[in-house]
C-alpha cells in the first residue's frame, strides 16, 4: 500500500467475521528428534557452538553423498498413521533449487509431487464441539540453517549491512504437514496447533518445542463473504501466508489480525494480494514479506543422489502396532476411567499438568486430589518460577504421596503446601520433609487443648460472645490457636475443639 | 524446443546473475541446442520403459540414526569466502522486496 492510499477503516473482529467467513489452512513444520542429521552423522543438539555440527554433505560439498536416516523415515511414518493418511508405498525426495544462503547446496532436498503421507485427518476439540481438519500431506524434507543479520535493528532483515550463517540446524530432519482449508476460526487453528504438538509428543518423535523453533507454523487465511441464507458458499478468495508463527498464541493472533485486515480491504473494494506476511509478537500485527514465488520457480526435479523410498507394507503394519495411545484417546480413558469432567480435563491441558495429574492418580492419589494440587498449587509454583510444571523439582509420586497424607488427616492443606516448599527446596521425600520440619498435623492431644484453653483465658470477650450465641466469632481464636501451634493443626478440629470448649456444640 | 530470450532472462534472475543485452540473445539459441540434445532421449523412450531418476534400480538405502564427527569449525569455514563470529558472513541477504 502506498501512503497515498486512502485511510481504510478497520472494521472490529466480530463486525469482520459477522459479514465474512474466514478460510484457514495451516502448515506446520516439526523438526524430528533424531540423535543425527536427515543425510549425515551430524549431531542436532540445540544451542551447540555454531558451525560445530557440519559436515560435507550438509555443506553440499563436492562428491558429498547423502544417505537417509531410517529414523526420520520411520517418525515421519509414525506422524502420518497417527494422522490417519495413506503412506506411500513408493516416494521420492526433490531438490528445491533457490538462492538463499541459508542452504549452503543453493538447493534443499524435499518432496514435492510424492509426498510420504496424504489424505488424513485430525479430530479437534474446541468447547466440546469437534472439528475435523483434513491433512493434505506430510513429507520430509530437512531443515535449513540459521541466520543473523547483523548491522539493521534487532536482527531484521531491513538495514542489514550483511549476514551471518550458522548451518547446524541444516540438514535436521523436519516434517511438514500441510492442512486443507478446512479450519474456520482462529481458535480452531490454535487447538489444531496444540493437538498436533500433543501428538508428536505421545508419538515421541519430537520436542516440539515452538519457544525453540522445533515446531513452526504458517497460516493461510482467506475471507469470503458469508452467503445469504439458502445460497451456496462463495467460491474462495485470495490467501496471505504468515510465515513463522512460535507460540499457539501467536497462531490465535496472527489469523484474528489477518482477518481484520483483509475484511478492511475488501470493505473498501480493494484486493487481499497474495504474499508472504510476517506476524510482529510485540504490535500484533502481520506485515508484508516477499511476494510469493511462483511454484514453477523452485525447479523442483528428484533428487538423483538419493534412492526411491518404497516403504512395504510389512514396515508400516509394524510401525501401525506400536503406535501408542493417541492424546484424543487417552482424553476419553481419563474421563472413563477417573471421571473427570471434560472442562476439567481441558484446564489440566491449559496448564501443562495433564500427563502429571495421570501420573499421581497411578502413583496411588486420589483423582481429585492429584488434579487439586497440580492444577491449584503446582502450576501456580511453576508459573512464579518460569518453568513448565514437569521441570519442578517435585514427583508425581511425591505429590501421591502428599495427597495420601492429607487423605489420612496427617497434614491439612496447609501444611500439605509446607511439604511442598520442602520438597521444592530440595530437603527430601515428603515424609522426610515432614519429619525434619516436624509438619505434621497435631489432631487431639494435651499440647492442642493446652492451646485452646490458653487461647479462651487471652480473650474473655471474644469468648464471652461465643457464648453468647455468636459463633462466627470464634475466628480470631482459630487464629490465635493455629498461631500457637505454628499452623499444625488442622482449623476446622481446632474450631470444633473450641466450641466444645465454650460448650456451645 | 524453443528458448526465448525472456526464458533466459527469467533463470538468470532465478540464478542471480547479471547477464548482458548481448550475452541473452547468445545464450538462448545454445540453450535451446543443450536442450535439443538432451530431447533425443525421448525418441528412444517406449511405452514399456518407465522413467527413471536414479542410474541403480535401488530403493530404501538407509543409514542408522548414529551421530558421527563433524568438522572442526575451521574447515568448515576454510571453504567461506568471509567468516565473523564462527559463522560464514555473507553479503546483506537479498532484500526480499527487490
Amino acid at each position: 500500500m502506498s501512503t497515498s492510499a486512502p485511510v481504510i477503516a478497520t472494521p472490529s473482529y466480530e463486525d469482520a467475521t459477522a459479514r465474512y467467513e474466514a478460510v484457514i489452512g495451516l502448515e506446520t513444520h516439526v523438526e524430528l528428534g533424531t540423535a543425527s542429521k536427515m543425510f549425515c552423522g551430524c549431531a542436532t543438539v540445540f544451542g551447540a557452538e555454531p558451525n560445530t555440527q557440519v559436515c560435507p554433505v550438509c555443506l553440499g560439498l563436492p562428491g558429498a553423498l547423502p544417505v537417509v536416516n531410517e529414523a526420520a523415515v520411520r517418525f515421519a511414518t509414525l506422524i502420518g498413521l497417527a494422522l490417519n493418511c495413506t503412506i506411500a508405498s513408493w516416494c521420492r525426495f526433490a531438490r528445491k533449487n533457490y538462492f538463499y544462503p541459508d542452504m549452503p547446496k543453493n538447493f534443499q532436498i524435499s518432496q514435492y509431487d510424492e509426498p510420504l503421507c496424504s489424505n488424513g485427518w485430525l479430530d479437534v476439540e474446541v468447547e466440546g464441539e469437534i472439528h475435523r481438519v483434513g491433512i493434505t500431506r506430510v513429507h520430509l524434507e530437512e531443515d535449513t540453517g540459521k541466520s543473523l543479520h547483523v548491522g539493521g535493528a534487532t536482527g531484521r532483515i531491513h538495514g542489514a549491512t550483511h549476514s551471518l550463517v550458522d548451518y547446524n540446524r541444516a540438514g535436521i530432519p523436519l516434517v511438514e504437514i500441510v492442512t486443507e482449508p478446512d479450519i474456520r476460526h482462529p481458535e480452531v487453528a490454535r487447538a489444531y496447533v496444540d493437538e498436533l504438538r500433543e501428538l508428536c509428543r505421545a508419538l515421541a518423535v519430537s520436542d516440539v518445542r515452538m519457544d525453540q523453533g522445533s515446531l513452526r507454523c504458517d497460516a493461510n487465511v482467506s475471507l469470503r463473504p458469508r452467503p445469504a441464507a439458502g445460497q451456496p458458499d462463495a467460491p474462495f478468495g485470495t490467501r496471505s501466508e504468515t510465515k513463522n508463527l512460535n507460540s499457539l498464541r501467536s497462531v490465535e493472533r496472527a489469523v484474528r489480525f489477518e482477518i481484520v485486515r483483509q475484511a478492511a480491504l475488501l470493505d473498501a473494494g480493494e484486493r487481499v494480494i497474495q504474499e508472504t506476511r510476517h506476524f510482529d509478537e510485540a504490535s500484533g500485527r502481520t506485515s508484508s514479506g516477499r511476494s510469493k514465488e511462483e511454484a514453477t520457480d523452485y525447479r523442483y526435479f528428484p533428487e538423483p543422489d538419493l534412492t526411491p523410498l518404497a516403504l512395504t507394507s510389512e514396515y508400516v503394519e509394524a510401525l501401525r502396532a506400536v503406535l501408542p495411545e493417541l492424546p484424543a484417546q487417552r482424553r476419553a480413558r481419563l474421563v472413563a476411567e477417573l471421571g473427570y469432567t471434560a472442562r476439567e480435563l481441558q484446564e489440566m491441558r491449559n496448564a501443562g499438568v495433564l500427563e502429571l495429574v495421570e501420573a499421581t492418580v497411578a502413583a496411588g492419589a486420589s483423582p481429585a486430589g492429584a488434579r487439586k494440587w497440580w492444577l491449584n498449587e503446582l502450576a501456580r509454583r511453576a508459573s512464579d518460577a518460569g518453568v513448565e510444571p514437569r521441570e519442578l523439582a517435585i514427583s508425581p509420586a511425591q505429590v501421591a504421596r502428599i495427597c495420601e497424607l492429607v487423605a489420612e488427616g496427617k497434614l491439612t492443606d496447609a501444611l500439605g503446601r509446607k511439604v511442598v516448599d520442602g520438597v521444592l527446596a530440595g530437603d527430601g521425600s515428603p515424609d522426610e520433609v515432614v519429619a525434619a520440619r516436624g509438619l505434621a498435623v497435631v489432631s487431639d492431644d494435651s499440647a492442642l487443648r493446652d492451646a485452646v484453653d490458653a487461647a479462651i483465658a487471652g480473650a474473655p470477650d471474644i469468648a464471652d460472645k461465643v457464648r453468647g450465641g455468636k459463633l462466627n466469632a470464634v475466628g480470631p481464636l482459630v487464629g490465635t490457636v493455629m498461631k500457637t501451634m505454628r499452623g499444625q493443626a488442622d482449623a476446622a478440629a481446632v474450631r470444633r475443639l473450641l466450641l466444645e470448649r465454650l460448650e456451645v456444640s | 524446443m524453443a528458448i526465448t530470450r525472456d526464458e533466459v532472462a527469467n533463470l538468470a534472475r532465478l540464478s542471480r546473475m547479471s547477464l548482458s543485452s548481448a550475452e541473452l540473445d547468445a545464450l538462448a539459441p545454445q540453450l535451446e541446442a543443450i536442450l535439443g540434445a538432451v530431447a533425443r532421449v525421448a525418441e528412444v523412450a517406449a511405452a514399456d520403459i518407465p522413467p527413471t531418476s536414479h542410474a541403480v534400480p535401488l530403493t530404501n538405502v538407509f543409514r542408522a540414526d548414529v551421530t558421527r564427527p563433524s568438522l572442526p569449525v575451521a574447515d568448515v569455514l576454510a571453504g567461506a569466502p568471509a567468516a565473523e563470529e564462527g559463522r560464514f558472513r555473507v553479503p546483506r541477504i537479498l532484500d526480499p522486496e527487490e
